[in-house]
């Protein structure tokens, strides 16, 4: 028989302070360690790539600049040798960072809730003196800013990469497919696939058909944002105007149209966020 | 003060109650044992009383007057749910740590000396424990915050019966560390051993209520011929007759013990676990709170 004494009774400590949020940095570290270190390790593996490559595809366009003083025809080789490699692979990984929030936010985010609703860990976790609404806030907030300060990172990396292939090919920074990956946008695309993988995965309660959901609402936010609400800030350009510059085509209201398309994904994800509490605290069981 | 207090409180899950007008006011320092079948609502229960489950009616407040669920509430509750869930990919130290900085108090001198006790090596995974030792870790963790109030959904379920004499035993300790304790369970006759206080539910209904000696001071058997039954049943308030062929067997509830005995009948003491079983078996209609219903509380301000 345990022969253990329980501690002293504590006193009713009457005028409580709440538990300092500090407490949760160990916490969510612990509790999320394998998207907290896979998403950064991931993406350090892509980074390098990135860093590989764009060194490679900086020299091939440096020197195919220099080459429009030399031959005609050499510089035609060498520049349709350019558009079947280098022009090829940096579209490739042009299409695959327009994937990138999707998974990075999804994979992120729907386990984050629905794994403790799956496995029944919510009922220790939502038991705790920490309070619920407060342990589930400071999980997500701290998982939103490790994955805001790795995206934006890649984001700023690959618009280096993709300088030059773009420069040469004439296509603009305001391009639908390349403005989603710079700037401010990028992070704020993660940010809003991570939270409407938090909020389904409160929703649906299961990990994997969290998953889904997330990918196919990203996949209809994205569209909505392309077709519909982008025009409304970001004016298009002519299309197929193919010029080579020197310097990248200046693309009027870029950074307010940046600044606009971050702010309203950070309002929806605030919102998202706002939604996944009020489940929390009204539709547990 | 009451640790518990629940006034109407119910949940209904669209239109099946799982939980109906559940009024109950447990004071502080006891060991109530919460007894039913399954389904009968005890997890419901249990759930609303730390806020996993949203009352459909009525309120619940614990710890002398805070809402169910409340920081404030879950600060002096350690609450074990039913399977006693984990995190299985972290090790026994690590849900020590974790525990410990999810809430305002956590011994860890404490936490790390019955798990040690328990044969229960720090650095295992928690998913890599027995079920048994699963669910001493919960209670560890558990006990290890100092709370006021233990509330234990089916803690005996998964352990051996040494492990039970040893839980038992920790029950005891921490009563007499001044804990209140709300332990569910069907395994009745275990928890006579512990328990000081009975809350019988069935099909989600509070049957039976109060303390276990007022509870035995409120009933008696009486023996006594078949014939008569019947006209003896009348004139008391029963809760359930037995018949034999020419013996009769009536359980009613008495004033007390000077309560006169019908000529030719005989009047014996209950057994709780008879008592609760009976209970149990009488139809809804027939069941009325027991002495709970003297110990129902004031409405209560609720603390801010």
């Amino acid at each position: 028989m345990t022969v253990l004494t329980l501690p002293a009774q504590p006193g009713q400590d009457a005028g409580m302070a709440p538990l300092p949020w500090r407490r949760m940095v160990w916490v969510t570290w612990r509790q999320h360690r394998a998207t907290l270190i896979s998403v950064p390790a991931v993406l350090g593996v892509v980074a390098l790539f990135l860093l590989l490559m764009g060194l490679k595809v900086h020299h091939d366009y440096a020197a195919l600049a220099a080459c429009h003083g030399a031959g005609a025809a050499a510089c035609e080789n060498r520049a349709s040798a350019l558009t079947s490699t280098d022009w090829t692979m940096a579209n490739t990984i042009l299409i695959l960072m327009n994937l990138a929030p999707a998974l990075i936010g999804g994979f992120a985010g729907a386990p984050v809730l629905a794994r403790e609703l799956e496995s029944g860990t919510f009922r220790y976790a939502w038991t705790q003196g920490f309070g619920r609404l407060r342990s589930t806030l400071a999980r997500i907030v701290l998982i939103a800013i490790v994955l805001a300060a790795v995206s934006g990172a890649l984001g700023e990396l690959f618009a280096w990469f993709f300088g030059p292939p773009m420069q040469n090919a004439g296509m603009s920074p305001g391009a639908a497919t390349v403005f989603v990956t710079r700037g401010l946008a990028f992070p704020a695309w993660t940010l809003a696939a991570f939270t409407i993988g938090v909020f389904l995965g409160m929703l649906i309660r299961r990990v994997i058909p969290a998953l889904a959901v997330t990918f196919g609402a990203y996949l209809a936010l994205g569209l909505l944002a392309w077709l519909v609400v982008r025009k409304l800030y970001l004016p298009e350009l002519a299309p197929g105007r193919i010029v080579i510059l020197q310097r990248l085509p200046a693309v009027p209201h870029f950074w307010p149209a940046q600044f606009i398309e971050a702010g309203w994904l950070l309002a929806l994800s605030a919102l998202l966020v706002a939604a996944t509490l009020w489940l929390v605290r009204h539709r547990v069981a | 003060m009451n640790v518990i207090e629940t006034s109407g409180l119910g949940k209904s899950y669209g239109r099946v109650p799982a939980l109906r007008d559940c009024t109950l006011a447990l004071p502080a320092g006891r060991a109530a044992a919460l007894v039913g079948p399954n389904g009968a609502g005890k997890s419901t229960l249990m759930n609303m009383l730390v806020g996993l489950t949203i009352p459909t009616a009525g309120s619940a407040a614990v710890l002398g007057g805070q809402p169910a669920g409340s920081a404030a509430a879950l600060d002096g509750i350690g609450f074990v749910a039913q399977d006693a869930p984990v995190y299985k990919s972290l090790s026994c130290a690590d849900m020590l740590h974790l525990t410990r900085n999810l809430n305002r108090r956590f011994d860890q001198q404490y936490a790390e000396a019955r798990l040690a006790e328990l044969g229960i090596p720090l650095k295992k995974k928690a998913g890599k424990l027995s079920g048994g030792q699963q669910a001493q870790l919960a209670l560890t963790l558990a006990l290890a915050r100092r709370p006021r109030l233990l509330i234990l959904d089916e803690p005996l379920a998964a352990l051996d019966p040494l492990a039970r004499q040893d839980f038992l035993g920790t029950v005891m300790t921490a009563l007499a560390d001044g804990v209140s304790v709300l332990l569910s369970s069907h395994a009745l006759a275990e928890l006579e051993r512990v328990a000081d206080y009975f809350i019988v539910l069935a099909s989600g209904e509070v049957r039976l209520a109060g303390d276990a000696d007022d509870l035995l001071a409120g009933h008696r058997m009486l023996t006594g011929p078949a014939a008569e039954a019947d006209r003896i049943a009348g004139q008391h308030s029963v809760v359930e007759v037995r018949r034999a062929a020419a013996q009769a067997h009536v359980l009613v509830r008495i004033s007390g013990p000077a309560e006169p005995v019908p000529p030719g009948w005989e009047a014996h003491p209950v057994g709780l676990e008879e008592l609760i079983l009976a209970y149990l078996r009488a139809p809804g209609g027939a069941a009325q709170p027991g002495p709970a219903a003297a110990l129902r509380p004031e409405p209560t301000e609720v603390a801010r």
